[in-house]
């Protein structure tokens, strides 16, 4: 049986990395997906070709997710296309790193910005949708730094900290409605975001990791299926920490 | 055509699951038709949908009851 059989999902950020794994994965058990990406246009569309080749739906809608009227267009054409949003994984993101003292106001502008008030405008374009089907799936994909802090990443643990919380009350809100909210803090994902850490860096963060690696995309879209699906019927407001046991 | 009243009656009732006959003009969301504070929010998006209007959120938040509601919407519909 297909998890996501005649579901619509958004999956903000599928052009590359961990949001393009989802929105093959979300294909690939059934969902109608919409591709969305701010810049990699032409990843975007090969993501898109790639699931529609395996007989998928998609389409590729450009938006930045802390663009509210973009955001809004990119609902607009979902309902349009799909009829419903049913689900929406909150995945784009950026990183600046930076050492606090050092850290210009821009980098910690730009990465708030986008990785959390992306999900502020985002969660709330869908929930007008969400809330007249009385149902739908919210995943956020915050970090597990967001829950350890990281020297270097003030901005990004600020933000990925903020949306665990922006999770909670979104899960809270909107219960009644049907509509549940989660997010997964990844470890040490291989994607491009990681790619470019220094050999020393990925070294010292491998030590860090109980289970002695780094982690797939894959890994992390197996956790956005369950949570966007059935199965996760009875959970909201939760973080899922997948990384190698990094934390416990 | 229905009157306004009567199409804003229709939303209270689908929405809100109260009587047709419980809602008066002077009846208020939240005291007494049961309303909680997310459902007075979907309320105002259906009336925005339903009379193909914006509704601001400081309009919205002066309207409590239904009178209110058919008052604003009389006054600001554009036909
Ligand atoms: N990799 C990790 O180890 C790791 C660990 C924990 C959490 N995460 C989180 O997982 C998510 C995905 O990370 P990743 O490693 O897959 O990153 P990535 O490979 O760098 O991909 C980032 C994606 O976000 C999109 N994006 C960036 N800014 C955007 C904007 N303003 N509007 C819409 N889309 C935008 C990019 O699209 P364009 O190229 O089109 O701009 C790209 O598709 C991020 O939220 C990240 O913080 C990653």
């Amino acid at each position: 049986m297909s998890k996501l059989a005649g579901k619509t999902a958004i999956v903000t950020g599928a052009s590359r990395g961990i949001g393009a794994e989802i929105a093959r994965s979300f294909a690939a058990e059934g969902a109608n997906v919409v591709v969305n990406y701010s810049g990699s246009k032409e990843k975007a569309e090969a993501v898109a070709e790639e699931i529609r080749k395996s007989g998928g739906e998609a389409i590729v809608v450009k938006a930045d997710v802390a663009d509210a009227d973009q955001v809004k267009a990119m609902i607009d054409e979902t309902v349009k296309t799909f009829g419903a949003v049913d689900v929406l994984v909150n995945n784009a993101g950026i990183t600046r790193d930076n050492l606090m003292m050092r850290m210009k106001d821009d980098e910690w502008d730009d990465v708030i910005n986008i990785n959390l008030k992306g999900v502020f405008v985002c969660t709330k374009a869908v929930t007008r949708q969400m809330m007249k089907q009385r149902s739908g799936r919210i995943v956020n994909i915050a970090s597990i730094v967001g829950v350890m802090g990281n020297a270097g990443q003030a901005n990004y643990v600020a933000a990925k900290a903020g949306v665990i919380g922006l999770t909670k009350t979104t899960a809270r809100e909107l219960a009644s409605r049907g509509i549940t909210a989660n997010a997964i803090a990844p470890g040490f994902i291989m994607t491009d975001m990681t790619d470019r850490l220094s050999d020393d860096i990925q070294q010292t963060m491998l030590g860090q990791i109980p289970l002695g690696r780094f982690g797939k995309p894959e890994e992390v879209a197996k956790a956005a299926l369950f949570l966007a699906s059935d199965e996760a019927s009875y959970m909201t407001g939760q973080t899922l920490h997948l990384d190698g046991g990094m934390v416990m | 055509m229905s009157t306004v009243l009567e199409r804003v009656t229709k939303v209270i009732v689908d929405r809100l699951g109260v009587e047709e006959n419980e809602v008066k003009p002077e009846a208020s969301f939240t005291g007494d038709l049961g309303a909680d504070s997310l459902d007075v929010v979907e309320l105002v998006m259906e009336l925005e949908d339903e009379f193909d209007m914006e509704i601001s959120d400081e309009d919205a938040e002066s309207m409590s009851t239904v009178g209110d509601a058919v008052a604003y919407i009389e006054k600001n519909q554009n036909s």
